[in-house]
């Protein structure tokens, strides 16, 4: 693989050009007859916006809500604890990608499964499972996986590619979300003590590394169902920007479209060849818990009953338990999640919470709301 | 075959002895180390420096240098960053059984090697072989003592106005490790920074140049050095992204595994704080050294914030650049 990626991303962080597309931001924004609240749903944008200071940029008009999507974030602690229930039992070696590594379950960390013992290892690509299942015949390696659309392609191809080998030591225990019934969820519930959330969520930024794999089409029914612009966003400084203003502009036009900003990678239809992969070992689950969200129905993905005998959560089903947990009750990760609350609204916010001993599921992401804030912290404020 | 270590190597006995004279003493002997005794008798130095630190890097071997060589630079560096010129070092190797006697060799030229280029000289030493699986690999302690050259050198003496420079380009060691790893099938020219800092603290001391303060951005990087620069003293420190020299290589793995370069570690890249009027001068000599033409003016120290790390874009934006926190480890998507 070839290091010097500079030309990929040099062009998309030229301070020129994101500051003029700040200027035609503002100069847009003057057109909008109320404030904008985009929701930035994957938490690599909230990250962007953070890191960058995007931000400062913007006119007061333009507000970023922070939405749900961070694999890390959503994951409960019930399917935290079944990889930790997972990972002490003997013979098994626990494979995840890395930062699952650090999440706290109710029994602890997946780090202190490996402190207490446990033989946990995270990989670069879910790829490198099947060399660890090669190369300890002796050991079930029980993968982890998780991930919206993006990396559930990756786990597809594993599952089939271990099959062709014969392969027989590794498991899977399948935690893949999709984003669309989260965002559908989003705008249909209501909260008792909001009068919905209706009111908050003008817009969508959409995740462009989703929509290489799912397309764009994922998003239609946002603007054509629930009059909510989508564009689907690089994650660079210059894609997010870009895809602000694209936005701005369709109020002031009064349009309600799904658009792409990201089209040096995302079309309508996205990749078929690894949606066709995902359909040949998976299935949407009846429900899924999310965490700070609730059970939200087909949001995630199980594996076809013809893969029932290497489904970790069937061939251990005697010792996963199945209740739920209650999350700390100081902890708003789930307000925060449903775009309810901003991290610096917590009261335990960088005081309890911090990235190195984290409270709840937004602060131990890189990718979480609150990691983020606290990470770049915001100037302006 | 291959002559590996064994535990009988460790017992203290024929055997051990053998392994220090024919392989430790051949490559690091001197006066004060040829005596064998318990303890090195030294000249009494006016202002001695003292400091320690272990070295348990993986893989032993990287791009750009082996545990030896950052053993000794790892030492000596920290008592470069206090001005002190190193002298004397002492050197604890406990090897994992099995372990090859040719790798083992290999290292201890390395240590000697770069002894040669601080000038200083390992007067003391222990090895100790444990059982399989007991170390990976090998690990190694060395202390050392200098002499101090400089004047007033230390965290308590940054002060408002202060410049701060980044004596090259950052983030190699940690790149560079991360890349060697097993599991990362990256092609990289990329090599570690690993390089003993005393010729460009002598070089700039001769020029009559006196740093306020000089630090190795070893783990935590460049992050951490400013962080509790700026904590130590309650002063904000303001850095000028654009300006912090970074090589394509290192950006590219940040790129890919979602870390930020400030973050990674670095064996021979140190940062200063000094009068802005000595900026020039101490650029022109750091230019002279290994890597030293990325040497930049990052930033410096201001008071609106206490005790943060200001990050200002080139677009007019500011970020706080907090401290490193956890495990190193690469983001989901």
């Amino acid at each position: 693989m070839n290091l010097t990626l500079k030309n990929l991303y040099d062009d998309f962080r030229d301070p020129k050009t994101i500051r003029a597309l700040a200027e035609l931001i503002h100069q847009e924004s003057e057109g909008l007859e109320r404030p904008v609240n985009i929701m930035e749903v994957c938490g690599g944008h909230t990250h962007t916006i953070m890191k960058y200071g995007l931000k400062q940029l913007l006119p007061e008009k333009i507000r970023f809500i922070h939405g749900p999507g961070c694999p890390v974030c959503i994951m409960p602690k019930e399917r935290i604890d079944h990889a930790y229930i997972l990972a002490r039992q003997p013979d098994v070696i626990l494979v995840t990608l890395g930062d699952m590594i650090k999440v706290p379950g109710s029994r602890g960390s997946l780090q202190q499964a490996r402190s207490e013992g446990a033989d946990v290892r995270f990989v670069y690509s879910p790829l490198d499972a099947l060399k660890i299942a090669r190369e300890n015949p002796g050991k079930s390696v029980i993968f982890f996986a998780i991930g919206f659309e993006t990396t559930t392609p990756m786990t597809a191809a594993l599952i089939r590619r271990a099959e062709d080998l014969g392969v027989k030591n590794l498991l899977y225990h399948i935690n893949h979300v999709t984003v669309p019934e989260v965002m559908r969820e989003l705008i249909d519930s209501r909260d008792e003590h909001i009068d919905s959330y209706n009111n908050r969520i003008d817009a969508f930024i959409g995740p462009s590394h989703v929509s290489v794999i799912a397309g764009a089409k994922i998003y239609r029914e946002f603007p054509e169902r629930y009059g909510r612009p989508v564009v689907v966003s690089g994650f660079e400084p210059v894609d997010v920007m870009e895809g602000v203003l694209m936005l701005v502009r369709q109020f002031t036009q009064g349009r309600r479209e799904l658009e792409i900003q990201y089209k040096r990678s995302v079309t309508m239809e996205g990749n078929l060849a690894a949606q066709r992969q995902i359909d040949e070992v998976f299935e949407k689950r009846g429900l899924f818990k999310w965490r700070g969200l609730g059970n939200i129905p087909h949001s995630a993905l199980k594996l076809l009953e013809a893969y029932a005998h290497l489904d970790a959560e069937k061939v251990y089903a005697e010792i996963l338990p199945v209740e739920e947990i209650e999350d700390h009750k100081l902890c708003i990760c789930g307000d925060i999640l449903r775009g309810m609350a901003e991290p610096t609204e917590c009261q335990v916010f960088g005081t309890a919470c911090t990235p190195s001993k984290p409270l709840g599921s937004c602060m131990v992401s890189s990718e979480g709301a609150c990691a983020a804030y606290y990470k770049y912290g915001d100037l302006l404020k | 075959m291959k002559k590996c270590i064994t535990l009988a190597q460790g017992n203290g006995g024929a055997e051990n002895h053998a392994l220090i004279k024919e392989l430790f003493w051949r490559h690091l002997g001197n006066d004060i180390l040829d005596r064998g005794e318990d303890a090195a008798v030294l000249k009494a130095l006016e202002r001695p420096a003292f400091t320690t630190d272990s070295f348990t890097v993986s893989p032993l071997f990287f791009p750009g240098g082996d545990i030896g060589k950052l053993s000794v630079c790892g030492t000596c560096n920290d008592l470069a960053m206090m001005g002190a010129q190193p002298r004397y070092l002492s050197l604890s190797v406990v090897i994992e059984e099995g372990f090859e006697v040719r790798s083992l060799e290999k290292i201890v030229r390395s240590l000697k090697k770069e002894l040669a280029l601080n000038d200083a000289l390992v007067v003391s030493g222990d090895t100790k072989v444990v059982p399989r699986g007991s170390v990976d690999g090998l690990f190694i302690t060395t202390s050392g003592i200098g002499e101090l050259q400089g004047e007033g050198i230390g965290i308590k003496a940054i002060r408002p106005g202060d410049a701060i420079i980044v004596s090259r380009d950052i983030g190699r060691h940690g790149a560079a490790i991360f890349a060697a790893r097993e599991g990362m099938e990256l092609e990289s020219a990329l090599e570690s920074d690993c390089a003993s800092l005393w010729p460009q603290v002598a070089a700039l001391l001769e020029a009559g140049i006196q740093p306020h303060a000089l630090r190795d951005a070893t783990r935590g990087g460049l992050a951490a050095v400013l962080n509790e620069w700026a904590e130590a003293n309650a002063l904000c420190i303001e850095i000028d992204e654009e300006e912090i020299p970074i090589s394509d290589e290192v950006r590219g793995i940040c790129e890919l595994l979602g870390f930020e370069p400030a973050f990674l570690a670095n064996e021979g890249t140190f940062v200063l704080a000094l009068d802005p009027a000595d900026v020039p001068l101490a650029l022109e000599i750091l230019e002279a050294f290994p890597g030293g033409e990325a040497a930049m003016r990052i930033g410096e120290v201001k008071g609106e914030y206490p005790g943060k790390v200001v990050l200002n874009s080139p677009w007019g934006t500011r970020r706080f650049l907090d401290w490193p926190t956890g495990e190193l480890l690469p983001r989901i998507c």
